[in-house]
Parts: C-alpha cells; sequence; structure tokens
C-alpha cells in the first residue's frame, strides 16, 4: 500500500511539473517505492535474497541514472538559461 | 507494539517527504523531501530485516544522489526555482494528473478491497537481509549483472563528465617538446621565449 502511494505521488509528480529537476527526483521516489515493494516481498520468503540482490541493482542503475540525468540538465541549462521542461523544443542547436 | 510504531513513524516521514518533493516550489526543499523519504525507506528496510540494504540505502542515497542534486541546484542558482507554474499547458497537466491521480485511488481501492488478509510474515532466519546472505547470493547467482552494473557505472560517470563538460578546450598549436624531456611546455619560465630544439631538421630527413 505505501509502496503504491508513494510511487503514485512520484508518477503525478512527474506528470504535472514542469521543472526538469524536479522529475528527476520524481523518478527517484518512484524507483524507491518499487524498491520498498521488491524488499517486502522478499521478507516473506525466508531464506531466499532474490528481492533484496535485485533492488540493489535497482539502487546502482538508480545513481548511475541520476548521474547522467543530472549532467543533461546541466548541459541543458547552458543551452537554454532554463530547467523548465517546456523549453526543450528543439530538435537541433 | 514498538515496531509498529517504528513503522507508522518510518511510514508517515517517507510520505510526507514525497509529498513535499512534488509540491514544493523551492527545488532545495523538494531535495530535502527526497532526502525525508530515502531515510524513512531505509527505515522501514530495517523493519523489513533488510540491513545491508538499508545501509546501502543510506550510503548511495542520501550520501550521493541528494547530494548531487543539492549540487547541481546550488550550481543552477536562483535559475532552478519554479516559478508559480504557468503555462499553456496548464489544462492538459491537470488533466494528466488528475487522471493518474484516478488511476492510482482506484488501483488502491481494489487492492484495499479485495486484497488478502495482511501477511504475518514468517519467523526470521538468523542473518536474513544481513552482508553475508546478500554478498552470498550477489557472487554466486547474480555475478553477470553485478559485473555488467559496474560497467554500467564507469560509462555512465564518463558520459556525465562528458556530457557536463561542454566544449573542449582546443589547442591550436601543438607545443613542440624540449629534446630529451617528455612533458610539454618550457622546462621554467625563463624559457618560454627561447627556441626549442625539438630534434626534427628543417627538411624533414632525421
Amino acid at each position: 500500500m505505501l509502496s503504491g502511494l508513494i510511487f503514485s505521488i512520484g508518477a503525478v509528480g512527474f506528470l504535472v511539473r514542469r521543472n526538469v529537476l524536479v522529475q528527476l527526483m520524481c523518478i527517484e521516489l518512484m524507483l524507491n517505492s518499487v524498491n520498498l515493494a521488491l524488499v517486502a516481498y522478499n521478507r516473506v520468503h525466508v531464506g531466499n535474497m532474490t528481492g533484496n540482490v535485485f533492488a540493489f541493482f535497482v539502487i546502482a542503475v538508480a545513481a548511475a541514472e541520476a548521474a547522467v540525468g543530472l549532467a543533461i540538465v546541466i548541459a541543458f541549462y547552458r543551452l537554454r538559461s532554463s530547467v523548465q521542461s517546456d523549453e526543450a523544443d528543439a530538435l537541433r542547436h | 507494539m514498538a515496531g509498529n510504531l517504528f513503522f507508522v513513524v518510518c511510514a508517515l516521514v517517507a510520505l510526507v517527504g514525497a509529498l513535499g518533493t512534488v509540491t514544493s516550489h523551492n527545488p532545495i526543499r523538494s531535495a530535502v523531501g527526497l532526502l525525508a523519504t530515502i531515510l524513512g525507506i531505509a527505515g522501514l528496510f530495517l523493519k523489513l530485516d533488510a540491513q545491508f540494504l538499508a545501509a546501502i540505502q543510506l550510503m548511495v542515497y542520501a550520501g550521493a544522489v541528494v547530494v548531487l542534486f543539492v549540487f547541481v541546484i546550488m550550481v543552477l542558482g536562483p535559475d532552478a526555482r519554479t516559478d508559480v507554474e504557468a503555462g499553456k499547458a496548464q489544462i492538459s497537466r491537470a488533466f494528466a494528473g488528475g487522471l493518474m491521480a484516478l488511476l492510482a485511488a482506484g488501483a488502491l481501492f481494489l487492492l484495499a478491497k479485495g486484497g488478502p488478509t495482511p501477511t504475518v510474515f514468517a519467523k526470521v532466519m538468523p542473518g536474513h537481509g544481513d552482508v553475508e546472505a546478500v554478498g552470498g547470493q550477489l557472487f554466486t547467482q547474480g555475478i553477470v549483472p553485478f559485473e555488467l552494473a559496474t560497467a554500467l557505472l564507469i560509462a555512465a560517470a564518463i558520459g556525465a563528465i562528458a556530457i557536463a563538460r561542454g566544449k573542449a578546450v582546443r589547442i591550436d598549436k601543438p607545443r613542440a617538446l624540449p629534446k630529451g624531456k617528455y612533458f610539454g611546455g618550457p622546462a621554467h619560465p625563463r624559457d618560454v621565449a627561447a627556441q626549442v630544439d625539438t630534434g626534427v631538421r628543417k627538411d624533414g630527413a632525421h
């Protein structure tokens, strides 16, 4: 339940907010909630660690994604002096 | 009872943090909300006997990802702020957000209505969720994805640097190397104007 709630908040935020930074944070929220669900289901299966291992990989990939995403935000800001995703409308520069 | 209280506190912290992340207009406050959510979820991991993941969550997320967010917000300065987000797409955005919220509420309602009774967790084995157990599975069954994750992380780091650095600095004229010294540039500031013998004769012969 809680995981679903946090995921929903993150998804709604991703759709509603127009600040790229906040959108990235909402992606992190969604990933975190999925991790919570994985670990909770893993707790049911005693003696099996797959859920924990999978959540570990999710954390690793999320860290990489955050690094690349923030780099893209900085490059985009250099181009447009803005972090509004509405500004990202040019296919060539 | 104390365990239940801990669960409720962590859940509330995580929920309030998530709401703060989405609703605040100041990105720094959003980052602090994300931090609160991460701390709450780490507490829930502890409650679910996943000590290793709780530690990793704190280290990677609270220690690296949120700090990275705060760094970027600070670098962008006041431009990272969002003014009141009035825009062309206000109506469509509100529609999309409302639709998504309705979908989520419907799914949660169905889950609560037809869901099973709360699962009573079995007695935990000693060592469930500690570093030894997770690492054991990680390095036996999960060794290939583990190595792939290392490759992914190094590629992401290099790519992030390449993207964020912008245009490379072009050095127009290659510096002549002094003979016998393998670093560029004069050995001493007084030699800046001096002619450097590069060992290459004018006619191109060696």
